[in-house]
């Protein structure tokens, strides 16, 4: 009296992970996502947008909780409008809010879900149990959830999203309310299931350290419409050719012309920024050390080196381009606190991957 | 995603068939309702009825054991009909509504106080499951204290009472299975649909015992009133009464109400629950 896992049954196959068609949603008469575009395939992508852009809208009406108004998405291939239960089989849903039963315990709760996901009994508690234990919280699991903090919350929530075997796992707002050292633990637990391969993650924050180290495409939402999507893992790879130099000469001034000359001869396209500054773009068969060769040989300093930082915060700019100026011209800082406060000394925004100033990248 | 192993894997094993799942809600709030002694004491409590009339029944049929025990008189005189089952089922009724008023309110509103519906409703599990799966433990529960016994009884009385008996009131078994099922009906909608509108427990119970209270008062104050029948139509109690006696009767006894009207105005009210369900059993509530 079994059915054979999803798992068995023939799915699309080559299928992008997301894919968006013109995909619109209207609630209570408003319209909230306008025509949505874009394929994304990577292992993790990145829902980023500032509160109200539509993140939770989008991953909600991906579910099957809302309606599609026009357009279409499709996951795996199967269009979302047809609530196909195959679908909804191979999804694991993690909520932004808390979401569970108080009087359960951790154990009991997790089992429920997979039950009701299609596990039979035994099988279901006893992926409750490892799952429990994935998440951190096996010495907990017997505990009734009503009586967990926060953080230990949002790892029963990560729990039950996994029990079952989901091929893809949405994360809506995973970090929200923990504290740095349980938010380092859920990002690095995001890491670890995305490394696995067996599960695709879709992430949403208004977090842009969040979205950088666990993901590799981004799809950024403003105002219900996609303002871009992005392959943070090809960026990163052009973002590693790209370098910032400070340099000064022995006589105390910026890069001389001849330093400048030589590394052109490199093959590197150069921009001078300042008279100290320097943005190059190394070709493949350049190596950094090559720079210091010659800086070396025409006795230039290079006080400071390194790799363009924050792509993800350069795409996020330039996405939200406009809200950001006004919201400085105005002083408020940040829109919708997605940015932190702007580092002077750097002249661009701080993150969380910020390298020590006047460091050189770590691969020196 | 084993535990010495401590890494993700999917699950690539057998599932359960599709049409099962919504029991396992039941199984697990089967066993949150059984957690409390009260509703225990409650539940066995509710039999003793039923243990009374089986008594009464044999004994009216061994009239030596009737006699030796000194109570000839009273129990020979009992006609047992479709009134004597009536009665039994009123009792029984009244006992499935306390156990309703027990259960049902700790069903739904606890899903709904810390938002868990969307846990279930991403799974391949639909709405209907989902009030269908917390819907089974009120109807085993209510079925077990009025058709299920009654019908016993019932039976028990054919085997007692012979043929003869049996021809006579054949009416009866029916009229107990189907006006249970309208009164456990009425009972798990409503039970069900206040405790997720008020979404706080105790509330939806008090809400369930006063919607009784206050439609009976409702429906005296407005026949008083107005000289009228109609203002039955709002007393809920009135409702499956008349229900209850078209069923063993073919037509309500006194001056009240048509059987008719009484039929409309609970698919009205089973109408106006489901409405009440599917307003409020989704993922999330849309705010306009």
């Amino acid at each position: 009296m079994s059915e054979p896992a999803a798992t068995s049954t023939p799915q699309p196959v080559h299928a992008p992970v997301l894919e968006l068609d013109g995909l619109e949603v209207r609630l209570g008469g408003r319209p909230i996502l306008k025509g949505l575009n874009g394929s994304l395939s990577g292992r993790a992508v990145g829902l980023l947008g500032p509160n109200g852009a539509g993140k939770t809208t989008l991953i909600h009406t991906l579910l099957g909780f809302f309606p599609v108004a026009a357009g279409t998405a499709r996951i795996f291939g199967y269009d979302v409008r047809s609530g196909s239960e195959e679908l909804r089989a191979q999804l694991g849903y993690m909520p932004e809010s808390d979401a569970f039963i108080a009087n359960l315990t951790g154990v009991r709760f997790v089992r429920l879900m997979a039950e009701i996901s299609g596990l039979p009994p035994s099988q279901a508690l006893e992926r409750a149990h490892e799952a429990l234990f994935y998440v951190g919280l096996g010495e907990a699991r017997y505990r009734k959830i009503g009586s967990y903090s926060t953080g230990m919350k949002q790892l029963v929530k990560l729990a039950q999203a996994l029990a079952h075997g989901p091929r893809l796992l949405f994360l809506d707002e995973p970090t929200n309310g923990l504290d740095p050292p349980a938010r380092e633990r859920m990002l690095q637990l995001i890491r670890d299931i995305k490394e696995t391969r067996e599960v695709h993650v879709v992430l949403s924050s208004h977090l842009l350290r969040d979205v950088e180290i666990c993901c590799d495409e981004v799809l950024v939402l403003k105002d219900g419409h996609v303002a871009v999507t992005a392959d943070l893992e090809a960026e990163r790879r052009a973002n590693l050719r790209l370098l910032e130099l400070e340099v000064r000469s022995a006589a105390g001034i910026g890069p001389r012309s001849d330093f400048l000359e030589a590394v052109q001869r490199l093959g590197c396209e150069v921009a001078a920024d300042g008279r100290r500054r320097l943005r190059l773009v190394l070709p493949d068969e350049v190596e950094v050390i090559d720079l210091y060769r010659l800086a070396a040989e025409r006795r230039i300093e290079i006080r400071r080196l390194s790799h363009k930082r924050d792509s993800l915060e350069d795409i996020f700019l330039k996405a939200m381009e406009g809200d950001v100026e006004k919201a400085r011209e105005a002083g408020v800082g940040h829109p919708a606190s997605l940015l932190p406060p702007p580092d002077p000394g750097a002249g661009t925004p701080a993150t969380g991957t910020e390298r020590p100033e006047g460091g050189t990248d770590g691969r020196l | 995603m084993a535990v010495y192993e401590q890494t993700y894997r999917r699950y690539t094993g057998a599932l359960t068939p599709r049409w099962s799942r919504f029991l396992v809600l039941g199984r697990y709030a089967w066993s949150e309702v059984f957690a409390s002694r009260f509703f225990i004491a409650v539940f066995a409590v509710s039999f003793v009825p039923v243990l009374a009339v089986a008594v009464v029944l044999y004994l009216r049929s061994n009239l030596e054991v009737l006699e030796s025990l000194g109570m000839f008189g009273f129990v020979n005189n009992l006609q047992i009909d479709g009134r004597w089952f009536l009665y039994f089922q009123r009792i029984q009724g009244g006992f499935a509504f306390f156990l309703t008023l027990l259960a049902a309110p700790g069903l739904v509103s606890p899903d709904l106080a810390h938002n868990a519906l969307p846990l279930y409703l991403a799974r391949p599990f639909k709405r209907w499951e989902y009030v269908l799966g917390k819907m089974t433990v009120l109807l085993v529960l209510t079925s077990a204290v009025t058709w299920v016994p009654g019908l016993l009884l019932f039976f028990f009385q054919v085997q007692l009472g012979g043929s003869e008996w049996l021809t006579e009131h054949a009416r009866i078994a029916p009229a107990m299975l189907l006006g249970s099922w309208v009164w456990i009906l009425v009972l798990a909608l409503l039970g069900l649909a206040l405790s997720a509108w008020v979404r706080w427990r105790t509330v939806a119970a008090g809400l369930l015992f006063a919607v009784f209270i206050i439609s009976r008062a409702l429906g005296v104050i407005l026949n008083l009133s107005l000289d009228t029948v109609w203002g039955s139509l709002v007393d809920l109690r009135t409702l499956i009464t008349v229900v209850w006696e078209g069923l063993y009767y073919g037509q309500a006894a006194g001056d009240t109400i048509p059987v008719w009207s009484a039929w409309a105005a609970l698919a009205a009210v089973c109408g106006f629950c489901l409405l009440l369900l599917r307003a409020k059993i989704r993922a999330y509530e849309v705010v306009r």
